[in-house]
């Protein structure tokens, strides 16, 4: 078996083998949302908990639809409820859900990091749902389903990532994930938004998103956080639509069959027009019907694999 | 009380000897340094294919007592230091409270008196409470025992402070050691700044938030023409700064840590929060100017920056985690592992500095092995090879960046004012 992981923490670890597997494993679960029950019972018996750590809504749900669809039992865990609140450090809540005799940890957290450490601290399988401004692999697996599928290939494309890429953990995955497939990928932001030594990931730079959108056989818009602007290193955000949201009238300048991606949730009228985000070239909302199927193979290939290790140990 | 040493490869830089020799060391003093003495004695120590040497003088410790004493106490940290061959270590001041008065360099003493099993030395801050704001009385630090002044852990912002400071330390002949770090810069950052900062998805410390601070210490003190101590250096603009200061003769003398040339960034690339200090491990290239420049004598001194934290302090998310990182019980192995096995120095080398030459920058009577001097000495198997374990550390806290290392050298005796402080089969590496 090509995937032997416990833990899914991200795409800078995986093989382009590993990545593929996902992928495959993803295209045969993708039918069953399609189904008049929408189930198999794939992981009939297994405990999946959500552990999050900063508000979600579309991952969060999107990982328990993906948990439900396999038949595991899911439980949701967010900090404002939790015993998080009085002090309990984040190994000793991991391991008390392990004590719990829970299979699988979802977690998302603000700190970069975070889901790697529960992985080493816990015999539970461990999928990094979102860590900081490190990593959110299940986000890029299913960016790059979403391309795949449109395209047919991912080696050989052109792709673009415009947005805050210093702050985007979306970005990092990506630009592994794509860059192991073979893709290439250019970033695109204002110089403040580029952090140092990216071009080591693999990736070309451009500030001109005109120039980045004019080869792109897609583009991947992040999210502007302003909620999240500590230092205050944004522009303004009209500024930030003038210069690099992405519109109608730019599109008429880029390849005409462009696929045009966002994480979601989208601010209109920042990073692109509403015009865009509903128009032709989007996939947005393919997007998240893709998460579950991605999200169903990547629980389904960590805990087929806990179970190989757990028998190994035993044996 | 007499203890005879024999056969021993005796390594004294201040006597330029590296010769086998016997010592005997009676009265707390080293009595003879001879060849073949003949004499009876309490206790004969063989020292075939061993290495004897002034105990190391650990210029950069952390003993965290008064008010921190979960993390680390004089006791335990002393006997850290025994273990790793130290035989004086140099507190930093940023305990709780701040060594900045004259009745806490009392209430410090009293517990060093007490429970001590290596020379302690005690450096007060320059500021009160650190704070960068308001100057120490110097003077009166000095005369209750103050032997150097830092605000280590801070860097005084105020040039106008850190020139009062420098004039103080002159008249009063106390050492100023300068953690130099522009905090403006470096901010809420926590590995090296770059593609290291980047693939993690961390706030970076930049090399410049090292070297601009570095720079302008160095320039405050060859204005004021003072003697001025940079600490734990890491980085190769900083390296270069001070050869150059040096090559114009001001007078500066610097250290780095053992980490800061052993280990990189690469290392941090797994939060581990045992590889998290200030400033942090730096590029391959870094690691290499800081050997060429301790192979240069750019850098003058190793010291450990030993800074012992709690499992609770350290087992937590990499941002959040304490910096720094244990080294008393390693020091010795990693310099002898890194720089003398590789060649880039030799024993005397090495002893000078760790021992010749932090002690000549303090201006105490330690480092060597002149007859008449304090027998503080090790005995060392230079070949002997161990593998760190976190259970085997003897200091408080386990937090070592160097836990599954394999490291040469092993000592054996720990010797202070000619009493055994630490053998090893006792604690067996």
């Amino acid at each position: 078996m090509v995937w032997t992981r416990k833990d899914l923490l991200g795409l800078e670890d995986l093989s382009q083998e590993e990545i593929e597997a996902v992928l495959s494993t993803a295209e045969s679960f993708k039918e069953v949302s399609t189904r008049e029950i929408k189930k198999v019972p794939a992981l009939r018996g297994k405990t999946v908990v959500n552990l999050f750590y900063e508000p979600s809504t579309r991952t969060r749900v999107s990982f328990e639809v993906a948990a439900k669809r396999l038949s595991a039992d899911v439980i949701n865990i967010a900090s404002e409820t939790s015993s998080v609140r009085k002090g309990e450090t984040l190994i000793d809540t991991g391991r008390n859900i392990e004590a719990l005799k829970v299979d699988i940890i979802v977690v998302r957290h603000n700190y970069s990091g975070a889901a790697i450490m529960l992985a080493r601290s816990l015999r539970a399988s461990v999928v990094n749902a979102g860590d900081g401004w490190h990593e959110h692999p299940t986000q890029a697996l299913l960016d790059i389903f979403t391309l795949k599928e449109k395209l047919g290939k991912i080696a050989g494309l052109n792709v673009t990532i415009v947005g805050d890429i210093a702050h985007s953990r979306v970005a990092r995955s990506n630009i592994w994930g794509l860059t192991k497939l073979g893709a290439k990928v250019t970033v695109c932001a204002p110089r403040m938004l580029i952090p140092p030594g990216i071009e080591q990931m693999g990736v070309r730079i451009t500030e001109d998103i005109d120039e980045a959108l004019s080869r792109a056989d897609a583009v991947n818009v992040l999210r502007m956080q302003f909620e999240r602007d500590e230092e205050n290193a944004f522009p303004k955000q009209l500024e930030y639509f003038k210069n690099y949201g992405i519109t109608q009238e730019r599109l008429e300048k880029a390849r005409k069959n462009i696929i045009v991606m966002h994480p979601g949730p989208i601010n209109r009228g920042i990073e692109m027009s509403s015009e865009v985000a509903d128009g032709m070239n989007s996939v947005i909302l393919e997007q998240v019907t893709n998460g579950i199927a991605v999200r169903m193979a990547v629980l389904f290939l960590v805990a087929a694999a806990n179970e190989n290790i757990k028998n190994e140990d035993s044996n | 009380m007499k203890i005879l040493i024999k056969n021993a490869r005796v390594i004294d830089p201040a006597n330029n000897l590296d010769e086998i020799r016997d010592v005997l060391v009676e009265n707390g003093k080293i009595a003879q340094l001879a060849k073949d003495i003949k004499l009876e004695a309490d206790n004969i120590i063989d020292a075939s294919n061993k290495i004897v040497m002034p105990g190391i003088v650990d210029m950069h410790v952390h003993l965290r007592e008064p008010g921190r004493e979960d993390k680390e106490t004089v006791s335990t940290g002393t006997k850290a230091a025994a273990c790793g061959g130290v035989t004086s270590v140099l507190v930093m001041p940023n305990t709780l409270p701040t060594i900045d008065s004259v009745e806490n360099i009392k209430l410090l003493k009293g517990i060093i008196k007490q429970s001590a099993y290596v020379n302690v030395f005690i450096a007060a801050s320059i500021t009160k409470g650190r704070k960068g704001e308001e100057l120490t009385d110097i003077a009166k630090l000095k005369k209750e025992g103050a032997i150097a002044i830092s605000d280590d852990g801070a860097s005084v912002d105020s040039e106008i402070i850190l020139s009062g400071a420098l004039k103080k330390a002159k008249k009063e002949v106390v050492l100023l050691i300068c953690h130099s770090e522009d905090k403006a810069l470096s901010a809420a950052g926590v590995v090296n700044l770059g593609f290291t900062s980047t693939r993690m998805g961390l706030r970076g410390i930049s090399k410049e938030s090292e070297y601009k601070r570095v720079r302008r210490d160095i320039e405050l003190a060859a204005k004021l023409n003072t003697p001025l101590h940079i600490t734990h250096v890491s980085c190769s603009e900083s390296v270069e700064i001070i050869s150059r200061a040096k090559k114009k003769g001001v007078n500066i003398t610097a250290d780095t840590a053992p980490h800061y040339f052993s280990l990189t960034e690469e290392a941090v690339l797994g939060y581990d929060t045992n590889m998290k200090m200030n400033p942090p491990l730096r590029s391959k290239e870094d690691a290499e100017s800081i050997k060429h420049g301790l192979a240069d004598g750019t850098i003058d001194v190793v010291a450990s920056d030993h800074a012992p934290h709690t499992e609770s302090e350290k087992e937590i998310e990499f941002e959040r985690a304490e910096f720094g990182v244990i080294g008393l019980e390693t020091e010795l192995a990693v310099c002898i592992t890194e720089l003398v096995k590789s060649g880039l120095l030799d024993w005397p080398g090495l002893v000078r500095k760790l021992a010749f030459n932090p002690a000549k920058i303090l201006g105490i009577n330690k480092g060597t092995l002149t007859p008449g001097s304090d027998a503080d000495l090790i005995v060392v198997s230079p070949e002997n090879e161990w593998v760190v374990e976190k259970k085997r550390f003897l200091s408080k806290s386990k937090n070592s960046p160097f836990i599954g290392k394999k490291l040469k050298g092993i000592v054996e005796y720990t010797l202070v004012a000619g009493k055994v402080v630490y053998k090893s089969e006792i604690h067996p590496h």
